[in-house]
């Protein structure tokens, strides 16, 4: 996978992660160019496209659209689950998510992403596996934070 | 100094922001405040700034003066501190910022923190955006993570090692030992990672693939497993266990059995397993399945598995997910070249998806159609083609029509056939076919003899119902230019064609055009010579026609000039463009008016019926534009050779003057029997006249179509009697008596051949000359005419002198050499007078 993107029907970005080095300047054109070509589709229309030299897979989920560019070799089906696995460890993790709670809570969203996939790839197929590693990191933020509040 | 607000407060109060001046606003001022607190080094807030600098730098604003506080944050022993740092590393910085360099050390020492989810933390800020340098530093460190027995920490080791081996390919070899004993991990996401990583070393090093051979046997088991095993909570996904496992092996199994008959059998089995047994209601299962054909069809496998494989892509096809169908046609676009049978079998269902609504669908499967074409079933692909065509987004059309006129070309049943195609083509997506396809187009259809009354007919009609097509219009015009005899003469079948849409044939011919006359042509009825020139003169002057069928139209009036009548009205529309404001109609009009003038001898040989082209391969148009390339420099080199081959023995001989054949007959015998075969033998002939390409235009452009092809390109904008002629000096060829005659020598620039020498005689005698005849020889190699001189009187005293023309063909560029003899009546007794002329300047020869 090089990207991915999360944004709104209005055209606003929530999630972008990139795992190819990108300069800022194209990031950003490349962004605009996606958006504006995949809010054009119609629901009734596929969820692949190409797009300059990648194919393009795209969900779209309530108010959002999750967007993976993925290489040519790459199997578009079962990156249609790998979207679907992320909407389900953010769904379990915020209690059945919605637009605002990426949009509150935007880093948390990367920590899971984080998690879940690395240099576009999976790094734990099990849920359970990734959720538990998520707490944990959380537990330990909260313990550190408490840690400081005792110091200070 | 207060603390900062926190970021759900900034969140929340940037979006109440109604305009984007607002938001510019309040962003604006955090930034500032957050500014000053960087440079306050306030350590308890940092965090809480960076991620408001985050959020703000999502949205668009720029956020690089926070780099190095992310790099504080990576510093700091709080977790928060680094959660938040790392991210922040992620989003703002690159390899492109020098800043990341002092990354790599606080990297290092979290890659060996006591904590796992720090080492995690900098496991995975390093996967994703490490650069060269930083990987070379930490690859130590990672390849000792990935032999820890942590399966936290391996999985994360394994995919960071598939990045560095992505930055510094060299380091691979590093990472071998570890790689072990990957495979007997029970670890999921450690098997998982670990099959990503022994692809891409198999994917990147050869040696390495033969390697990893041995493995084969253990991913078969390890995939069996996957299959046999019953319910497994934890990795099951609508019914399959773990599919993101199964499509790695499968995919790692396709990369090792490539080429390798071993490997390919100990795989059979497990993937007939897979492709049977896999259910087939969710995407998930159709994943699998989808990954299993790509691999069968890529490794060695027995036929049965084969088609075992292209039967899952045709079922694939009557999927109700069009994201299947897509997929099914975009592997089946990858095997049809294999496995060509197997995939004409699903040909039905594939035409079907022409008519599907999404755009990707439509394009995969036209691209389908176009390979599953052959000579069984081209009539009805065409039908569908033709279908397709009409109903299809412009975007499409220039493909489709290119790709129909290669099927047509390749199993064209018949000629009336092709034509027909080519026609429907033509009328439904003219304007969308490509600029190379008219001359191919003109090539087919001069080289269906027999078919030629009919087709022109068919355009005639054509182009009554439509001019604004311009191929169409330009084939057309060329046609009837060619044929235009054929077309009023009305010889022809008045049959509707045979491949035709039944809508297409009802369609009205009742047609108003420029001036309100209707022409009903159901049928072909006597179609008039002035009919015939008022459509052609209607392309000439309609705001439609761009200027290349313009010239086309001017180009094939004149041809009917040798095959119509009405040359009166010919003469005049030719006559009217000469000075047109388009240099090329001008130049064209001009040049054509030359020829009913001074060369009208010569217009029934110019503008004769071409002959058949040479048939050059048609791959494809860029194929196309270089066949002809080569077809040009045949047709030219064999120009050449008769003259070469010609006997050189009579360099010396001088013709019998007084045997009366002084004037050595005229040009006639160098227009070749097929006048116009390759402009260029014209041309050599008629050089000095720049007549351009031929008034066809000639199957060999090799100049790009954008203009109607001029073989020599270069004649066309030189004047009649070019500059060089300035620079061969006159001569005295005779002086005696008073009579002096002068020479003076034009050679054409492309034509080196001919020389044309223009005598000035003139008489110095205080008594006029009269009947005078000048009459010249020349030896056998070259050619000599003689035109008709200015008058037969040489004024006394040099008040004027008599012109005339002589044109030298000297194919073997020998010396000239002339004899000349002069009669005339001078004070009432004749005289006579021999010559030899050999002082010709060598420019005129060489």
């Amino acid at each position: 996978m090089r990207f991915m993107l999360l944004f709104s029907r209005q055209g606003k970005l929530r999630l972008q992660k990139w795992y190819t080095a990108t300069a800022e300047r194209d990031k950003k054109k490349m962004v605009r160019e996606l958006m504006q070509v995949v809010l054009a589709r119609k629901p009734k229309m596929c969820s692949f496209l190409e797009w300059r030299d990648l194919k393009i897979v795209y969900k779209r989920y309530a108010s959002l659209y999750f967007c993976c560019a993925v290489e040519e070799q790459d199997n578009e089906l079962i990156t249609l689950e790998v979207i679907h696995r992320f909407v389900e460890l953010l769904d379990k993790y915020f209690g059945s998510v919605c637009e605002l709670d990426i949009i509150f809570n935007f880093e948390k969203a990367y920590f899971i992403l984080d998690e879940f996939l690395m240099g576009g790839e999976i790094q734990d197929t099990s849920k359970k596996s990734v959720l538990k590693a998520i707490e944990q990191a959380d537990l330990l933020q909260e313990v550190s934070l408490n840690l400081k509040h005792k110091m200070a | 100094m207060p603390a900062p607000i926190r970021l759900r407060e900034l969140i929340r109060t940037i979006r109440t922001a109604r305009t984007q001046a607002e938001e510019r606003e309040m962003i604006q001022k955090e930034c500032a405040a957050i500014r000053s607190s960087f440079r306050e080094e306030d350590n308890t807030y940092r965090c809480r700034n960076v991620a408001k600098l985050l959020y703000m730098h999502m949205l668009g604003y720029p956020a690089h003066f926070g780099q190095l506080e992310c790099l504080k944050l990576i510093a700091s022993q709080k977790f928060t501190d680094k959660r938040i740092g790392y991210l922040g590393a992620m989003l703002l910085l690159d390899e492109r910022q020098d800043v990341h360099l002092l990354m790599t050390n606080c990297i290092k020492n979290d890659l060996n923190h006591s904590t796992q989810y720090v080492q995690g933390l900098s496991l995975c800020t390093l996967g994703c955006m490490g650069s060269s340098e930083m990987c070379r530093d930490l690859a130590g460190e990672v390849e000792k993570l990935l032999k820890t027995s942590n399966s936290y920490l391996r999985k994360k080791a394994a995919l960071c090692a598939v990045h560095v081996i992505r930055k510094v390919p060299e380091l691979m070899e590093m990472f071998l030992p570890a790689t072990k004993n990957l495979l007997s991990e029970k670890n999921h996401g450690v098997l998982h990672t670990s099959v990503v990583l022994l692809t891409e070393m198999c994917e990147r090093s050869p040696d390495m693939l033969s390697h990893f051979r041995k493995l084969v046997p253990q991913l078969v088991r390890i995939l069996k497993n996957l299959i046999m095993s019953g319910y497994s909570p934890e990795h099951d996904v609508s019914g399959i266990s773990d599919p993101f496992l199964q499509v790695r092996i499968l995919r790692l199994l396709r990369i090792l059995g490539k080429g390798d008959d071993d490997s390919s059998e100990a795989m059979n089995d497990i993937l007939a397993q897979v492709a049977t047994n896999t259910e087939t209601s969710k995407n998930v299962g159709n994943a699998i399945l989808y990954e299993t054909v790509l691999t069968i069809m890529d490794i060695k496998s027995e036929s049965g598995l084969r088609v075992l494989a292209i039967n899952i892509l045709g079922r694939f096809l009557l999927n109700n997910d069009k994201n299947i169908r897509y997929v099914a046609l975009t592997s089946l676009l990858k095997t049809v070249q294999t496995d060509h049978n197997a995939v004409q079998r699903h040909r039905s269902t594939i035409v079907d998806c022409l008519k599907d609504l999404d755009v990707s669908i439509k394009r995969r499967a036209m691209e389908l159609s176009f390979a599953l074409v052959n000579g069984n079933n081209i009539r009805g692909m065409m039908k569908e083609l033709l279908y397709f065509l009409d109903s299809c987004d412009p975007d499409f059309k220039a493909d489709c029509a290119s790709g129909i006129f290669l099927a047509a070309e390749k199993y064209a049943p018949s000629k009336r056939w092709h034509i027909d195609t080519v026609m429907r083509v033509l009328t439904t997506a003219g304007s969308y076919v490509r600029d190379d396809s008219v001359p191919n187009l003109i090539q087919l259809i001069t080289n269906s003899v027999e078919m030629h009354a009919y087709t022109v007919q068919r355009l005639y009609k054509a182009l009554l119902d439509d001019i604004s097509q311009q191929p169409l219009v330009q084939v057309a015009s060329w046609c009837i230019g060619e044929y235009g005899d054929l077309l009023v003469s009305g010889q022809c079948e008045e049959e509707e064609p045979i491949q035709v849409d039944a809508l297409y044939a009802l369609r009205p011919l009742i047609h108003n055009y420029f001036g309100g006359r209707t022409i009903v042509s159901d049928f072909m009825s006597q179609v008039s010579e002035d009919e015939v020139l008022d459509v052609l003169e209607g392309l000439l002057v309609s705001n439609l026609s761009t200027p290349v069928t313009r010239a086309y139209s001017l180009t094939a009036i004149m041809k009917l000039s040798t095959r119509f009548s009405s040359v009166n009205r010919i003469k005049k529309v030719v006559s009217i463009y000469g000075s047109s404001i388009d240099v090329e109609l001008q130049q064209r009009a001009v040049e054509y008016n030359a020829l009913f003038k001074k060369y009208d001898h010569m217009r029934p040989a110019l503008l004769e019926r071409m002959p058949i082209m040479e048939k050059t391969a048609t791959n494809g148009p860029t194929d196309i534009a270089q066949t002809n390339g080569e077809t040009d420099s045949t047709i030219l080199d064999t120009k050449h050779l008769p003259s070469i081959t010609q006997p050189a023995s009579q360099a010396n001989d001088l013709l019998d003057l007084l045997g009366g054949n002084d004037v050595v007959p005229v040009i006639q015998t160098t227009v070749p029997t097929k006048p116009a075969s390759a402009g260029g033998e014209l041309l050599d002939l008629l050089g000095d006249l720049s007549l351009t390409g031929g008034p066809t235009p000639t199957p060999a452009p090799s100049v790009p179509m954008s203009q109607p092809p001029f073989l020599l390109d270069g004649l066309s904008s030189q004047p009649i009697f070019n500059d060089i002629a300035a620079g061969i000096p006159p001569m005295t060829a005779y002086n005696k008596n008073g009579l002096k005659i002068e020479f003076t020598f034009e050679r054409s620039n492309p034509s080196p051949n001919i020389a044309v020498i223009t005598i000035h005689a003139t008489n110095s005698t205080e008594a006029d000359m009269t009947e005078f005849v000048f009459q010249a020889a020349v030896p056998k190699t070259f050619q000599l005419q003689l035109l008709s001189p200015s008058s037969n009187v040489v004024p006394a005293l040099n008040q004027g002198s008599v012109t005339q023309v002589i044109r030298v063909l000297n194919p073997q560029k020998q010396q000239l050499r002339m004899r000349i003899k002069l009669t005339y009546t001078h004070k009432g007794s004749p005289v006579q007078d021999l010559a030899e002329v050999n002082n010709f300047p060598p420019q005129s020869w060489q």
